[in-house]
């Protein structure tokens, strides 16, 4: 019997998200005294890191198809059955999207998506994750033999637990794909907004799109990723990909810097399982202030530039 | 093209979220319902749009009671031309994706849309259900969808970026921002919407082995330290030393 978690690398590394997933599924094989087995699309070096987080077994596989969920699952649910796996850990990101819901198919398992807690024991099989765009949590009872789990990012946490690790191959070549991958196009430079740790958004509340530069300069200090409120990508300011809340993107960074922006609750509903919360606003009854861990309230114009400088200074001391 | 667009019912972006009885049901006092801005903005305007331009018949369907049926003619009166609700309570993910395999495995649909997540138990899974047991290819996060001699090229996002592909109907997709623009149903339409087809029909037998035992709201914030607007050393002092964020 074993726990199977499958970790992929982009452009031959490993996310932080791939090491919270195999410190989820050690934990969970311990539970059951099982083994842990990492499946990763890695050459055996890259996935000799994962012996760091508790894998036992680490089974390399190339394909060129990883973007047709139909082929992936058939590895990682072949995989599953070759390695005995009574449940099936992922990361939560767009690819376990696409995967989860056929896994659970597959393997006739439980399945719950972006889970941000292990279950208290192998016998009572229940976990946790956010609901209703983060403004609940609902607790999620896993009633199939096999489960199949994606984890929520920053939730669990990394841990450490170096073991033995044994190399195995699986072969993938009988696979194939009726998708056909065009191209890959990835923005350079910044770190995706659902990946940020430290996230600079602004609001209505500056007035003109002219006026982003502070708030590019605050973001560029931090080493953070812009982002924005729906009014601000309806009105065609920012681009649709910064949009933050019910509606756009989810996100969990440690810092979130909300300039300028009231706090509608769908705003809030995206943005309020971030660590720590900053609120800039010159209206002291804005509703975000009740979210935030920090607020200051002044004209954004004046506080922005003077929040860069002083990041500048804490830097250079 | 013949086009199947899965609708859920979701309560309003703004709804006060809140449980009874001990915590195990969702409080629906009061909650008004939508139908899930994913299905309604993205997934079901881009069929409309693909019908317009191609031909063809875009069906709406739902899995839920009678009462749901007002949302489903929101959908007839924004262009679907024909509707169909099964008659069960949507109790899971993949109950709802059993269902409407059931009514779609004999219908040569060409395209079967779905939302990227309903925005109450923002799962992401009816899709990916939906095309295992239907045995086609599933897209998810769809950006961008175009028709060209009958063949697909899709923009899917990812972190950062999106994946270009093509591939040949049929298939399943998940709808994300930019797929399309959200349509308002004008009179006409509403009008019109009162005599199209909207069918009830029965469910499959089906278990749910994953199942909502119990409800919690988040922790909630202590409170807000406010900083003096002058004083931005600090904020930093605070993020740094005790927040440790930066």
């Amino acid at each position: 019997m074993s726990v199977l978690v499958y970790v992929e690398a982009v452009d031959g590394k490993y996310k932080k998200t791939a090491y919270e997933a195999c410190s989820y599924g050690f934990r969970l094989a311990q539970m059951n005294s099982a083994n842990l087995v990492a499946l990763t699309n890695a050459d055996s070096q890259t996935a000799s890191e994962l012996a760091s987080y508790g894998v036992k077994t680490v089974v390399c596989f190339q394909s060129e198809d990883l973007h047709d969920s139909a082929v992936l699952s058939s590895i990682i649910a072949d995989a599953a059955a070759k390695y005995v796996a009574n449940a099936v850990i992922l990361t939560d990101d767009s690819r376990s999207k696409a995967l989860l819901g056929r896994l659970a198919v597959k393997l006739d398992a439980s399945a719950v998506s972006g889970a941000s807690s292990l279950p208290e024991s192998a016998s009572e099989f229940q976990v946790s994750k956010s609901i209703f765009s983060s403004k609940a949590i609902g607790h999620y009872s896993l009633d199939s033999a096999k489960k199949v789990i994606s984890v929520a990012r920053n939730s669990v946490g990394i841990h450490e637990n170096a073991a033995d690790l044994s190399h195995e191959e699986f072969d993938a070549s009988g696979y194939t794909s009726s998708i056909e991958l065009i191209e890959v196009k990835r923005v350079k430079g910044t770190v995706p907004l659902p990946e940020a740790e430290l996230v600079v958004s602004a609001g209505r509340g500056m007035k003109d799109p002219g006026n982003w530069g502070i708030v590019e300069e605050l973001a560029d200090t931090l080493g953070a990723t812009t982002a924005c409120s729906r009014p601000v990508s309806d009105s065609g300011w920012r681009p649709h990909h910064e949009h933050v809340g019910q509606t756009g993107i989810a996100i969990k960074p440690n810092l979130y810097i909300a300039i300028g922006i009231s706090g509608a609750i769908q705003h809030l509903a995206g943005v309020n399982n971030s660590k720590t919360i900053v609120v800039i606003n010159k209206d002291p009854e804005a509703p975000f202030f009740k979210a935030a861990d920090y607020g200051v309230v002044g004209d954004l114009f004046d506080v922005v530039p003077r929040l860069s400088e002083a990041i500048k200074r804490q830097k250079n001391s | 093209m013949n086009l199947l667009v899965c609708i859920s019912k979701t309560p309003e972006t703004t709804a006060k979220i809140d449980f009874v009885n001990d915590s195990k049901e969702f409080n629906t006092e009061g909650v008004q319902y939508i139908m899930n801005p994913y299905d309604e903005w993205y997934a079901l305007v881009r069929a409309i749009e693909l019908k317009e331009a191609l031909g063809g018949t875009v069906t709406a369907i739902n899995v839920g009671p009678a009462a749901n049926d007002i949302i489903i003619r929101k959908a007839l009166a924004i262009g679907a031309d024909e509707a169909v609700r099964i008659d069960a309570e949507a109790s899971s993910a993949s109950f709802v994706a059993k269902q409407i395999s059931a009514y779609a495995s004999d219908k040569s649909f060409d395209i079967i849309f779905t939302g990227k997540e309903s925005i109450d138990y923002n799962g992401s899974l009816v899709g990916s259900m939906l095309a295992e047991y239907l045995g086609l290819p599933f897209l998810s996060y769809v950006s961008k969808l175009d028709i060209n001699d009958g063949k697909a090229t899709v923009s899917c996002d990812i972190e950062g970026g999106v994946e270009l592909m093509s591939l040949n109907p049929p298939f399943v997709l998940s709808a994300a921002k930019g797929l399309a623009e959200q349509r308002i149903p004008n009179m006409r339409g509403i009008m019109m919407a009162k005599r199209k087809p909207l069918n009830a029909v029965e469910a499959v037998e089906h278990n749910d082995s994953t199942r909502v035992v119990r409800y919690s709201m988040p922790p909630e914030k202590s409170g807000v330290k406010l900083v003096d607007p002058e004083n931005m050393d600090e904020l930093v002092r605070l993020l740094h030393e005790e927040a440790k964020v930066i």
